[in-house]
């Protein structure tokens, strides 16, 4: 096991590398740039294996690894807000033609006004694009994620996009242990692939479809996007059997067992939740924390199962779900939830929109006005 | 690498096939002769057939799915080929 001391960008690169990637196309932007440099170093340097393609933009990023996967190469991209946006139609494309792609999403907030750092609103807008979308809160586990990604992808042949904060985590130095390459190889083995393209025995792939083909294969996309939480379960468990390591499966729970009150967000506030709920619990308050690891497909039962009858549940969301009563993730939830609605109450707290400050205090301070709560 | 003709239907791959497209020459307007005297069998014409339709050996045209664009009169270096209104 080797350890590396490093920026959230630097270990991507470092996990992509690890990953046995064959192409990358990618195209910089703040906070991603530095994933990109780094990536283009180490193949310069003929560290890593890897054909890097520098691409003119990110909707030609995500083009050339669509291309890659057609023929049957691991391709990675990395990408965050408008680049993200602009990939739009070429993610539906991706998932639609079941390319194992795996991209990482440095989460910044989007244009307009013009910002740079961190909230959801880049990768939650892009939620019904087909990608499968796992929220990370320390670099271990952006490091761990990206190979379960592939792990997933290849098996579910749906792409997955792994999410970290832009400068909370892409610009954060932090101590990540790498599993040695043998183990990692072992857990990364190639999977059989779907459909490549083969010149020896020519076919046309993804051609006009009328209404007689069209609808089955959207009705497969969304039962395998949706039954993908098996093999992201699978994914986690033979990760740990190998490497010890363990960031939870859909969701991961901190102090549940005998809660009646949870704090419910994504991301790296997740990490600075458990704070916050040693903090409540010091004051009496019996508060968990559920982080939600795989936002698509949105883990639904492995939520329902964790909260109680009569559980007062805050959410916090890093969005704003324009045109509903809060966030998306709130609203994610209270429709996964609605058939017991009348048993749990749900709340929801805005809050590290556009990179400001959130600290466990504050998300303490949410739970306890929600519910009025005397400290 | 690997290739599986096998595909579940996930995947939209579709194989070709000889007039999958349907019956393509009806579709003509003109119908392309060779004149055998004047042609020197510079293949020309079968290499520019955007339907392949032209049969390399003999230069006989399939007129089953010969759609009657006329690039192969066109490019015929010695005006071999005349276009015919069909009846």
């Amino acid at each position: 096991m080797k350890k590396l001391f490093d920026t959230g960008c630097h270990v991507v690169a470092q996990a992509v590398k690890c990953a046995d990637v064959d192409m990358v196309a990618a195209y910089p932007i703040t906070p991603q740039t530095s994933v990109v440099e780094e990536i283009a170093a180490l193949t310069e340097s003929g560290e890593m294996n890897c054909r890097f393609l520098p691409v003119e933009g990110e909707h030609s990023a995500m083009a050339a690894c669509v291309a890659a996967a057609a023929v049957g190469a691991r391709a990675f991209t990395a990408t965050s807000s408008q680049g993200l946006l602009y990939m739009h139609e070429v993610l539906h494309m991706a998932s639609g033609c079941r390319f194992p792609l795996v991209m990482v999403n440095v989460n910044r907030a989007v244009f307009a006004p013009w910002t740079l750092w961190a909230d959801h609103s880049d990768s939650l807008s892009q939620r019904d694009t087909g990608w499968l979308q796992l929220y990370c809160c320390s670099l271990q586990e952006v490091f761990n994620t990206i190979l379960q990604a592939y792990y997933i992808a290849e098996r579910v042949r749906i792409p997955v996009m792994v999410n970290m904060d832009g400068f909370i985590l892409s610009h954060c130095r932090m101590i990540v242990n790498m599993p040695d390459q043998e183990i990692i190889d072992k857990f990364l083995q190639r999977q059989p692939n779907g459909w490549i393209a083969n010149p020896a025995n020519p076919s046309a792939y993804a051609c006009v479809t009328g209404a007689d083909l069209y609808p089955g294969f959207r009705e497969e996309l969304f039962n395998d996007t949706k039954n993908a939480d098996k093999i992201i379960v699978e994914a986690a468990s033979v990760y740990r059997d190998l490497t010890g390591f363990w960031d939870g499966d859909l969701i991961d729970t901190y102090r549940c067992d005998d809660a009646d009150t949870f704090i419910v967000t994504i991301g790296s506030m997740a990490a600075e939740a458990r704070l916050s709920i040693d903090l409540l619990r010091e004051q009496g308050v019996k508060t968990g924390l559920i982080k939600i690891r795989s936002f698509r497909p949105f883990p639904a039962a492995a939520l329902s199962a964790v909260l109680p009858d009569g559980a007062r549940v805050m959410v916090l969301d890093r969005n704003y779900g324009l045109g509903t009563e809060g966030g998306i993730v709130f609203s994610e939830l209270k429709a996964s939830l609605f058939n017991r609605a009348a048993k749990i109450e749900i709340a929801n707290q805005i809050m590290g929109i556009g990179g400001s400050d959130v600290n466990y205090q504050m998300m303490a301070d949410a739970v306890t006005s929600a519910w009025d709560i005397r400290r | 690498m690997e290739q599986r003709n096998d595909f579940p239907s996930k995947y939209p791959v579709s194989y070709p096939v000889i007039g999958a497209g349907g019956d393509t020459g009806s579709w003509r307007m003109f119908r392309p002769e060779i004149d055998k005297d004047k042609c020197i069998k510079c293949l020309f014409c079968w290499i520019y057939c955007p339907d392949g339709v032209i049969d390399r050996d003999n230069l006989q045209i399939n007129y089953d799915f010969c759609k009657g664009c006329g690039i192969c009169a066109k490019e015929c270096p010695r005006n071999a080929i005349n276009m015919i209104r069909e009846e």
